[in-house]
């Protein structure tokens, strides 16, 4: 993070993802100009940082690239797929030559051999058959461009050489100067190569006055000097003329390079145009008073602005203008970025975040002790601080929030790629990308989400020909979609593909000796049999999924981050897979509990409602149970028993009923504690695969209390007692 | 010397304990000696951090019995071993002698660390390479993998322990998730 290198590496990273998402955006919008100069700005910002830092590879490179994206820019170029391929190609190749260069690796001769394929197929699109000769590319784009400028101009005469309009006042005469003088000056300075005099101004023989000046001049000149000097020429007769100053055409191109390598600032337009020479301040000055004067007057007039002012008076070429509008815009982008963006080791915001668990807890202390005291001034400033450590509490956490958006996003280019190594027409649907979520949690959901993507393309989706045959629209759906449920965010891999085949499932499932002859399996149960370990149905084996070790290692995955995942048939036939996950890892909001005689924290965002059970209900030793509520059968579970804690404080029972999912239970404790902010300590390697339980925490007191793992406590119990079902009834063997 | 270390005005204070571990220099291999359930063990000094009082802990549900709970030691959750119970001895009953040793476990790269609760802290001494003896093929009560080798001090014998072997952390979590599957 520290070193230059690693923030360029850091950078390019960033700037090929934009590169690629606006490559896939292009495909389907070919048109679109947005994404054509987001793709043209990452590329050039690679190349002139590559340059900067001395990467010469990543440098020539991404020249080529660029020029293809400039002519692309200029619609010279036809987007088609064969382009967005090579250019897609290109993006992962820069990527190898940007990391190899920054670990200071040489290219591998694969690499070398991807090079010299991309650099070929780049310069059949710049119509340039020898390789190395791409900087005369360049100028021959822009070249050919400012000759059709040429010809839009009309009147004007542009060639190599500078065009001088000059219109002499009809005083010139009288103030004592004369206009010849003027151009014989200007012969020192360079060579007139033509001069037109013109003489539509002259009045009729009988109106004319031998004392006024009527001529007018276009003057061809060719010269070294730059647009000031030829300026200074007339600095005598400035007043008394009118005077435009056109640069030769091969000074256009110099001039959009001159702007395009100014530092990038919020420079002004007529600044831009007057550092790079384009404009002299004399010129600039007097657009600038056309233009106020254009609003005199005028109340709430929006002025033209400089730069029409500029080209309409015919001091600068529209094309310049554009280059130099351009850097304009850029300027502001990057500025207006710089203020919103933040860079922020993940280091230290995780430190900031163990430092407000601290506070948090010392916090809690601090409260129990002050309501202990019964002074009430102390008891009303803490609750006051509590609730700003709350807030601050919030705020932390939602530093680390990150939209799923960007991962969701890397699945486009998956899912093009795949869909063409498989020969399916797949499209990629995605819904809810801006659910935030902790960043640990994006981080690692990355590979579970291409495993499950990638299986519902490989498997799930048919061929277009077997779609066709189905009744089904040829080209295929993959959604993926995110979205905020009772404190947890669950995202879902569906398909509309041919869905899961139960009896192929079954079939397998025997095989590998998962279940046993004559157990009765729901299509739900059956579906679940996915994530067993070594489960792979797939007939033929495929580069992308198929080799039986994907499911089971989603499902840990997943599971490692407090998560669970299940799967189930969808409205379209296909298959949705849905995950379920924590928003954060670090700090909940709790409901303290006492069992026994521990305390035991739930996540309060499961706890739908505590009721107090009721005598007639009670069943004192049954770990199980279940009671009325509400005309719902509520089954629920005695934590007492079931973690067999001992008890010497007998409270009348209460049930606090916790929802996940569609999924409602209660568990029978021994005391309502209250609501406590939760600051999640890992139990550490030993503890954390204990199923019922997600962490610890510590208390006011010091002491530790457990956070239980509502859906998976629920989901044991459910499992012990069907064990306990089928050992008392049957013979069955039991899942697991 | 046990019979000194065992009379309460000369056995060795936590603190001091703690001073002599620390103050160590590097000659030499020091032994940390100390009684589970009447049986003296010793184990070296190396990975141990810290010998804590015994205070009551919080209780882990619906874990096998050597877990014997988690504890808050500065701001951060340990667990604690029921040492007694993973040598496969009855767990013992807690007295005022019975200490949490801490020490710090190194698993995949990452170090964390775990307390073991013993009935009593003996002392810190030096063993000689000489008078170790290597541990018996069979014969004693614990699997000859936790044992690095027998100490003979004063003509008796100290079980030496593989503190990497017994408080292994993928040992130790693999039956901890072994017994919550069910």
């Amino acid at each position: 993070m520290s070193s230059p290198e690693e923030t360029f590496l850091l950078e390019c990273g960033e700037l090929l993802t934009s590169m690629e998402e606006a490559l896939l955006e292009m495909e389907d919008n070919p048109s679109d100009p947005d994404s054509i100069g987001a793709i043209f700005r990452a590329a050039h910002t690679i190349k002139g940082t590559g340059g900067v830092f001395g990467y010469d590879d990543v440098e020539a490179f991404t020249h080529i690239v660029e020029n293809v994206l400039d002519k692309v820019r200029d619609n010279e170029i036809t987007v088609d797929s064969n382009l967005i391929a090579i250019l897609l190609s290109s993006c992962d190749h820069m990527e190898v030559l940007v990391t190899k260069a920054v670990a200071n690796e040489d290219i591998s001769d694969d690499d070398k051999v991807v090079d010299a394929g991309l650099r070929a197929s780049l310069n059949q699109y710049l119509g340039v058959t020898a390789p190395g000769t791409n900087t005369e590319s360049t100028t021959e784009i822009v070249e050919g461009k400012s000759s059709v400028e040429i010809e839009n101009t009309g009147s004007m005469v542009i060639s190599d050489n500078w065009h001088i309009s000059l219109r002499f006042d009809l005083e010139v005469l009288q103030n004592g100067m004369d206009p010849l003088s003027f151009m014989r000056y200007l012969q020192k300075i360079g060579e007139i190569v033509h001069v037109t005099t013109l003489h539509d101004d002259f009045p009729s023989l009988e109106e004319f006055d031998p004392e006024l000046c009527y001529l007018g001049f276009e003057i061809a000149f060719s010269s070294e000097a730059d647009k000031e000097e030829i300026e200074q020429v007339f600095e005598f007769v400035r007043d008394m003329c009118t005077l435009h100053i056109l640069p030769p055409r091969a000074q256009i191109q110099h001039f959009a390079e001159v702007i395009q390598s100014l530092p990038e600032d919020d420079m002004r337009i007529g600044e831009i145009l007057i550092a790079s020479g384009v404009l002299t301040e004399r010129e600039l000055s007097n657009a600038l008073n056309s233009q106020n004067k254009e609003c005199e007057g005028v109340e709430a007039c929006t002025p033209t602005p400089i730069g029409e002012v500029l080209v309409e008076t015919k001091v600068v070429h529209e094309e310049v203008l554009n280059v130099a509008l351009s850097k304009q815009n850029k300027g502001q982008l990057s500025k207006s970025a710089k203020q919103t963006v933040l860079r922020v080791d993940a280091d230290k915001l995780d430190s900031l975040i163990n430092l407000v668990g601290e506070l948090v807890i010392s916090g809690a202390t601090a409260n129990m002790l002050s309501n202990n005291s019964g002074d009430e001034l102390l008891i009303e400033s803490m609750s006051s601080m509590s609730r700003l450590v709350e807030e601050i509490r919030d705020n932390a956490l939602n530093l680390r929030m990150v939209q799923i958006g960007e991962t969701f996003n890397r699945f486009k280019r998956v899912v093009r790629d795949v869909s063409k190594e498989l020969g399916k027409d797949i499209i990629l649907n995605i819904n809810g990308a801006d659910a935030e979520l902790d960043k640990t949690v994006v981080e690692k959901i990355g590979d579970p989400l291409m495993h499950l993507i990638r299986n519902s393309m490989d498997h799930g989706i048919e061929s277009s020909a077997d779609r066709i045959a189905a009744g089904k629209d040829a080209q295929g759906n993959v959604w993926l979609n995110a979205f905020h449920d009772s404190g947890n965010i669950v995202i879902e891999v569906a398909d509309d593909g041919r869905g899961l085949d139960r009896d192929k499932l079954l079939a397998k499932a025997h095989e590998k000796g998962l279940i046993s002859d004559g157990q009765v399996l729901t299509d739900h149960e059956v579906f679940r049999l996915i994530f067993e370990a070594g489960f792979s149905t797939a007939e033929k084996v495929t580069n992308l999924s198929g080799r039986g070790v994907g499911m089971d290692v989603v499902r840990r995955n997943i599971e490692a981050l407090r998560g669970s995942v299940d799967v189930d048939k969808n409205e379209y036939g296909g298959t949705t897979v849905s995950i379920r996950l924590p928003l954060t890892l670090a700090i909940i909001d709790g409901f303290l509990v006492r069992v026994g005689d521990s305390s035991y924290v739930i996540p309060l965002d499961m706890v739908n409602e505590c009721i107090e059970l009721e005598k007639g209900e009670r069943d004192e030793n049954g770990m199980h149970g279940y009671i009325n509520l509400r005309d719902e059968v509520l089954p629920y579970l005695r934590l007492r028993d079931y973690f067999d804690e001992p008890c010497t404080q007998k409270n009348n029972e209460s049930i606090v009923v916790v929802k996940y999912g569609s999924n409602k239970a209660g568990f029978v404790v021994d005391e309502l504690l209250g609501e406590l902010q939760t600051v999640i300590k890992p139990m550490g390697k030993i503890l954390q695969n204990v199923k019922g339980l997600s962490g610890a925490t510590i208390l006011g007191s010091g002491n530790v209390a457990i956070i239980l793992d509502v859906p998976n406590l629920v989901q044991r119990a459910i499992q012990s007692n069907n064990v306990h079902g089928i050992k008392s009834g049957s013979e069955n063997v039991v899942l697991h | 010397m046990n019979d000194i270390a065992a009379t309460e005005e000369n056995m060795l204070t936590l603190a001091e304990t703690n001073e002599l571990i620390s103050e160590m220099d590097d000659t030499g291999t020091k032994y940390l000696t100390f009684k589970v359930g009447g049986e003296l063990f010793g184990t070296e000094i190396d990975n141990i951090n810290e010998i804590i009082e015994y205070s009551d802990m919080t209780r882990v549900p619906l874990t096998p019995p050597h877990i014997r709970g988690v504890s808050n030691l500065r701001g951060n959750v340990v667990p604690i071993i029921d040492l007694a119970v993973r040598l496969g001895k009855e767990a013992g009953e807690t007295t005022k002698r019975t200490c949490i040793i801490i020490v710090e476990m190194e698993d995949e790269g990452e170090t964390m660390d775990i307390g073991f609760v013993v009935d009593e802290v003996d002392e810190v001494l030096d063993i000689h390479e000489d008078a170790i003896e290597p541990a018996p093929q069979f014969g004693a009560e614990i699997s000859s993998d936790y044992i690095n080798g027998m100490g003979k001090i004063d003509g008796e014998f100290v079980i030496l322990l593989l503190l990497n072997e017994v408080l292994s952390i993928s040992g130790l979590s693999e039956l901890v998730s072994n017994d919550s599957s069910i």
